[in-house]
């Protein structure tokens, strides 16, 4: 084996030549990262809006609550099901809900965007322990206040506490704005659901949520449901019809990344192969040395690869230290599934990590086997005689 | 001439190089122009919508619905010639996943709205007699193998049920822009049907397109048509098709905003490959770069040649680019056209895509040019590489 310090001190003594590549392959695996972060981000902040044990029953074939439709009756069968769990009052946990869009305006661009607003019942918050009231209070009257999720407080117009939102032929008072943890319900705008009902004219809900007593009977309640035929209904996990909410948004941004991670990373690759073509040409001498000193050209070989992959390992990991920071950028968009409004962070996971680290290596290994298999094929003699 | 000739040889000397850093510039070169055609392609319904057009909706949000009964006062308002409506039909073909636009719209005069969808005469009549013909684009019919005659069922995602329509027509764009993939279908066939499922929601459609008479007063129809509606229980919200368009695009625009900022670190990409190999070439030529000065070669004469060499290669790598560029977004416009028009690289993309390389070639000179000049000429003579 020739020592590997050998190559890395090869590397630091090109200087520049070694900087350049190495910040190629960094620009490279940042946009490679900052694409899986951000479909990351918005699935963990979906799949956050749900909590465990929770079931959400929508129209069948309505994908989302939007577009689903529940009459009352079918919401009366369901909430006196048995399995559901009682709170500490022996009141079953369970709520049914309105789910409409409205439009308002971006404070920063002044661009428009679609935000939830979700109709809901007393027994919505406890089921969703994370969301509680950072500031203002709860409405009082319930026809006409509102209260407001964080995320959406802090960036669309008219939403801070003592402003109005006019929906539904009234004016509603922002007196509340709530924190959720960072999860999707944070984008979201809150009221009764008799008075959405009644505002928008919908004398119909949405969805239901409901917790389940006993997790293990889920399968059973939704063969229930699904088997009775008053009931056209879906039955979800409440994280899994989030999770399902972000596939298309995540499908896109997932190919778009791959294209340019390919686009950007064939150029890195060519980059790379520039710096180990010509290292082995600075080294034609070296090269026949160490043969002469009996290495073999395996030896060589390995040790060109070598040094390619620590430098495209370096790149890797200055390009995942840049996308560390991307966490702290926070995105507001449009997710298709549901046509709404919602905000996340890029969120980093070891999963990704390893993938980046996976392909600043397939880089390196791409860009230095050709140029190391001209090092390994060198004739002695030859390399002794260039100049 | 001859300062020509030593550049291109210079930059020939090391062809394995050379050929590589030309191939790395012109495959970031494509890629930075296939960003930009995306984009645009983005914007292709803004672009395509008529000035002669407003769009009139619910002043809340999309999701809600407009009166049928609004359209006999719509057509009373002053400029306003012909009004059209549509509602947003939401419905899938067998799995969610194979979306395309579907919506019900009023068959009397939609085609005379919007002349830009060509169909031929004879199957507009056949699409007029029956009620659950469909009209669909050629990108459509393409993407499933869809014929005249055949029977496709889609499932309602906001109105429930299974939907089964007839292909009656198949349409074909007037212009470049023209979207051809959609689904269009009897707004009638939706109502009657409502009005026994659901009568509360019958009599309602999604949105109004109004033919006006003046472009111009645009702005003032719009205002009139607003007012009439105010303090009514569905308020209205009218704009011109451009703006309702870019509406829809301006809820993605984080998205567009990161594909821009990839398409300038493409850019640094290039960079770094060009700065790289003129680096190396700097770190070659010092001692030949001084021997050159003593024959009394001036500075500015170096600042030519290696400016020169860097710009030749970029210029080449430009030029290959571009090309790839025409190529692959040719192929990729087929193969997309059936998902969505417009994927064809305009005149600017072509000069920017260029003018990035070229700037390249500018900003990779700066680092050996200033290592050239600065360097003593007796240092330079005694490197030994």
């Amino acid at each position: 084996m020739i020592p590997t310090s050998y190559s890395i001190r090869n590397i630091i003594n090109y200087k520049i030549t070694s900087t350049l590549t190495i910040l190629g392959i960094g620009l490279v695996v940042f946009v490679f990262c900052a694409s899986m972060m951000l479909t990351n981000g918005l699935a963990e902040t979906l799949v956050a809006s749900g909590s465990d044990g929770n079931v959400t029953v929508i129209r069948q074939a309505s994908q989302t609550e939007v577009q689903s439709i529940i009459n009352y009756e079918q919401a009366r069968i369901i909430s006196a099901f048995p399995e559901i769990a009682r709170d500490d009052n022996g009141l079953p946990m369970f709520t049914n809900e309105i789910h409409v869009l409205i439009t308002l305006k971006k404070l920063e661009s002044g661009d428009e965007g679609n935000v939830v607003v979700r109709g809901v019942t007393d027994k919505s918050m406890p089921l969703r322990p994370m969301i509680r009231i950072i500031e203002g209070r709860m409405w009082e009257n319930a026809g006409s206040e509102i209260i407001v999720g964080r995320s959406l407080a802090e960036r669309f117009e008219n939403c801070k506490i003592g402003e109005r939102i006019r929906f539904g032929a009234r004016d509603w008072t922002v007196v509340g704005i709530f924190d959720a943890e960072g999860s999707g319900n944070e984008s979201e705008i809150w009221c009764d659901v008799e008075q959405a009902g009644d505002a928008f004219r919908r004398p119909v809900y949405s969805s239901l949520t409901f917790r389940m007593a006993d997790s293990s009977q889920f399968e059973a309640v939704k063969a229930k449901i699904e088997d009775d035929r008053r009931l056209p209904l879906e039955v979800l996990w409440e994280k899994d019809y989030y999770a399902r909410q972000s596939e298309a948004f995540s499908t896109f941004i997932g190919i778009v990344g791959i294209a340019l991670s390919i686009s950007f990373g064939l150029g890195a690759v060519v980059g790379a192969m520039i710096t180990m073509y010509a290292a082995v040409a600075n080294r034609t001498k070296e090269i026949g040395t160490l043969r002469a000193l009996g290495f073999r050209r395996l030896n060589i070989l390995l040790s060109f690869m070598f040094e390619a992959l620590v430098i495209s390992l370096s790149g890797g990991v200055i390009g995942i230290a840049g996308a560390f920071f991307l966490r702290f950028v926070r995105v507001s968009t449009t997710n298709w599934g549901t046509f709404s409004e919602v905000a996340f962070n890029f969120e980093i996971s070891a999963g990704i990590v390893a993938a980046a680290i996976i392909f600043a290596l397939l880089m390196g290994i791409l860009g230095g086997f050709l140029p190391a298999v001209r090092a390994s094929r060198m004739k002695i003699v030859e390399s002794f005689r260039a100049v | 001439m001859k300062v020509l000739k030593l550049v291109t040889r210079n930059a020939f000397r090391r062809k394995l190089r050379t050929f590589l850093t030309i191939l790395g510039l012109a495959l970031a070169v494509m890629a930075f122009g296939l960003i930009r055609t995306f984009i645009n392609a983005w914007y292709a319904g803004a672009r395509a919508a008529a000035p002669d057009r407003l769009i009139t909706r619910h002043a809340v949000s999309i999701i809600f619905e407009l009166p049928l009964a609004y359209r006999e006062q719509l057509l009373k308002i002053d400029g306003v010639e012909d009004v059209t409506h549509a509602s947003w039909f939401g419905g899938y073909y067998v799995d969610p996943k194979n979306f395309f636009a579907n919506f019900a719209m009023d068959h009397a005069n939609w085609f005379d709205i919007y002349p830009e969808f060509i169909v031929p005469p004879d199957q507009l009549e056949d699409f007029n007699k029956e009620r659950n013909a469909a009209i669909i684009g050629q990108g459509l019919a393409d993407r499933f193998g869809w014929k005249l005659g055949d029977k496709i069922p889609l499932i309602g995602t906001i109105y429930p049920g299974d939907w089964d329509f007839v292909v009656r027509g198949i349409y074909t764009g007037r212009d470049e822009s023209t979207d051809e993939t959609l689904f269009l279908f009897r707004f009638d066939y939706l109502d009657e049907r409502m009005k026994v499922e659901s009568p509360d929601r019958a009599g309602q459609t999604g949105w109004y397109a109004l033919k006006i008479s003046d472009p111009n007063r645009s702005a003032q129809i719009s205002r009139a048509v607003d007012s009439r509606f105010d303090n009514s229980w569905a308020e209205t919200r009218t704009e011109t098709e451009k703006e309702f368009q870019m509406s829809f695009i301006q809820m993605s625009s984080a998205i567009i905003l990161g594909l821009r900022i990839m398409s300038y670190l493409i850019i640094g990409v290039i960079l770094l490959v060009l700065a790289n190999t003129m680096a190396m070439t700097a770190r070659e030529r010092v001692s030949e770069n001084a021997f050159m000065r003593t024959l009394g070669f001036e500075g500015y004469h170096l600042t030519g040649l290696i400016l020169g060499e860097s710009l030749f290669i970029a210029f080449l790598g430009g030029l290959v680019g571009i090309g790839l560029l025409t190529l692959v977004a040719g192929v990729a416009s087929e193969a997309l056209s059936q998902f969505f028009p417009g994927f064809q690289p305009d005149r600017m993309t072509y000069l920017y895509s260029f003018g990035a390389a070229v700037i390249v070639g500018v900003l990779a000179a700066v680092f050996p040019v200033s290592r050239a000049l600065r360097i003593k000429i007796v240092d330079g003579l005694r490197v030994v590489d």
